[in-house]
């Protein structure tokens, strides 16, 4: 980590460890978004759903593209997973979704502080901001860091049931996604809407 | 030239402005979620989806924001369109290529626009030039929209073969057809 970083009293997870854990609590065909990269990679890994949506490029778009499906299914819970460095791409997403306020869109953010797929070069932000303070700062008040994996549950089983969005924090190691989800985009688009209920297989 | 069917329909809303001409075809196609960034020549437009409760409109900070919104809101069954300016479409090219053009997702954009006709800004005119290529490039459907005679069927017809072809269309609409922005000083 950073030498410049200020302790925190949050443990470092793994990102497919609470990916997994993450996966194994829902039970209720919620969707989840994953943004480019090791985040999407450890979504696949932890084992494919229908309702999964891997993001195979636009930087940055997990939120916007999980507040797109949260506006259309309202019923439906819809989980976004974030790098750190992709947040930072679109941090006025986060004012979007604090004005919208969907109670059914849920964030988390994998925050490693480095570009861990390019060559693990730290982002402008490592060491220097706080993605939970940027978070509450734009309006998401319901926001918070995962202590450690217990924690990050808990945040998770509240989220469930929030009546506002919220947003998890999480530091996470250096570690690479464990998988390599299959880039084909138009499979990708089709079963993510059959598993919305939205289309019939052909 | 629009059908009957077409041209009665906006009759009936009263109101043959061009926005009102987009208004009542966005609504007629079942497009209710409307991100945007704004723009001078899209205010009467923005102000009238505000107020009729058919539709969600609200702004996003940047383009790509509201391109992702429209692309997982269209993946969950519900369709949208994005406003903006020639600038702010100059902003989407990586999003165009890696979300709406390989995932097949039907993305409907109005850009207003700015850089030519009399424009006053020399960054405006220059961002212009690179709107078409960038479109061409990527082989994406797109009309320049100069005659409020020819705007509720260009807009129709293309939206409806957006969805039915599953890809992406930009509506490009000229100051022949809004007037434009003009130096005020």
């Amino acid at each position: 980590m950073n030498s410049k970083m200020t302790p925190r009293n949050t443990k470092v997870m793994n990102r497919f460890d609470v990916t997994s854990r993450l996966i194994a609590k829902l039970k209720h065909e919620e969707a989840v978004i994953g943004g480019i990269g090791n985040t999407n990679f450890d979504l696949w890994a932890a084992g494919h759903r229908p309702q999964n949506f891997y993001m195979l490029g636009s930087m940055g778009l997990a939120f916007p593209i999980a507040l797109g499906v949260a506006l259309a299914q309202p019923d439906r819970r819809v989980f976004a997973l974030e790098g750190d460095g992709s947040l930072l791409m679109q941090l006025g997403a986060l004012s979007t979704i604090a004005a919208l306020k969907p109670k059914n869109l849920i964030m988390i953010v994998m925050d490693n502080g480095i570009y861990q797929i390019t060559g693990a070069q730290p982002t402008p932000a490592a060491g220097v901001a706080d993605i939970v303070a940027i978070a509450t700062g734009s309006g998401l008040t319901n926001s918070a860091w995962a202590a450690d994996e217990e924690d990050f549950e808990r945040l998770v089983d509240a989220a469930m049931s929030a009546s506002e969005p919220s947003l998890i924090a999480l530091r996470i190691d250096d570690k690479p996604g464990v998988g390599t989800t299959r880039r084909d985009p138009v499979q990708i688009r089709e079963r993510f809407m059959h598993g919305l209920g939205v289309r019939e297989p052909l | 030239m629009a059908d009957a069917e077409q041209h009665s329909s906006t009759q009936a809303s009263g109101d043959k402005s061009w926005h009102g001409i987009v208004l009542q075809t966005l609504k007629r196609n079942a497009i209710d979620l409307i991100p945007y960034v704004p723009d001078r020549v899209l205010t009467p437009l923005i102000k009238n989806l505000h107020a009729d409760p058919f539709f969600t409109t609200f702004a996003t900070a940047r383009e790509e924001e509201a391109v992702g919104i429209v692309s997982g809101a269209w993946m969950g069954g519900r369709r949208g369109a994005v406003l903006m300016q020639t600038s702010g479409f100059a902003t989407l090219a990586n999003t165009l290529a890696s979300l709406a053009v390989p995932y097949q997702i039907p993305l409907i954009m109005f850009v207003s626009e700015r850089g030519t006709l009399g424009e006053f800004n020399y960054g405006q005119s220059l961002v212009c030039r690179t709107m078409r290529p960038v479109l061409d490039s990527l082989a994406l459907e797109h009309h320049t929209i100069t005659r409020l005679d020819e705007l509720e069927f260009i807009t129709d017809r293309s939206i409806k073969q957006a969805v039915t072809t599953q890809a992406p269309v930009a509506l490009i609409l000229n100051p022949l057809l809004t007037g434009g922005k003009v130096f005020d000083k």
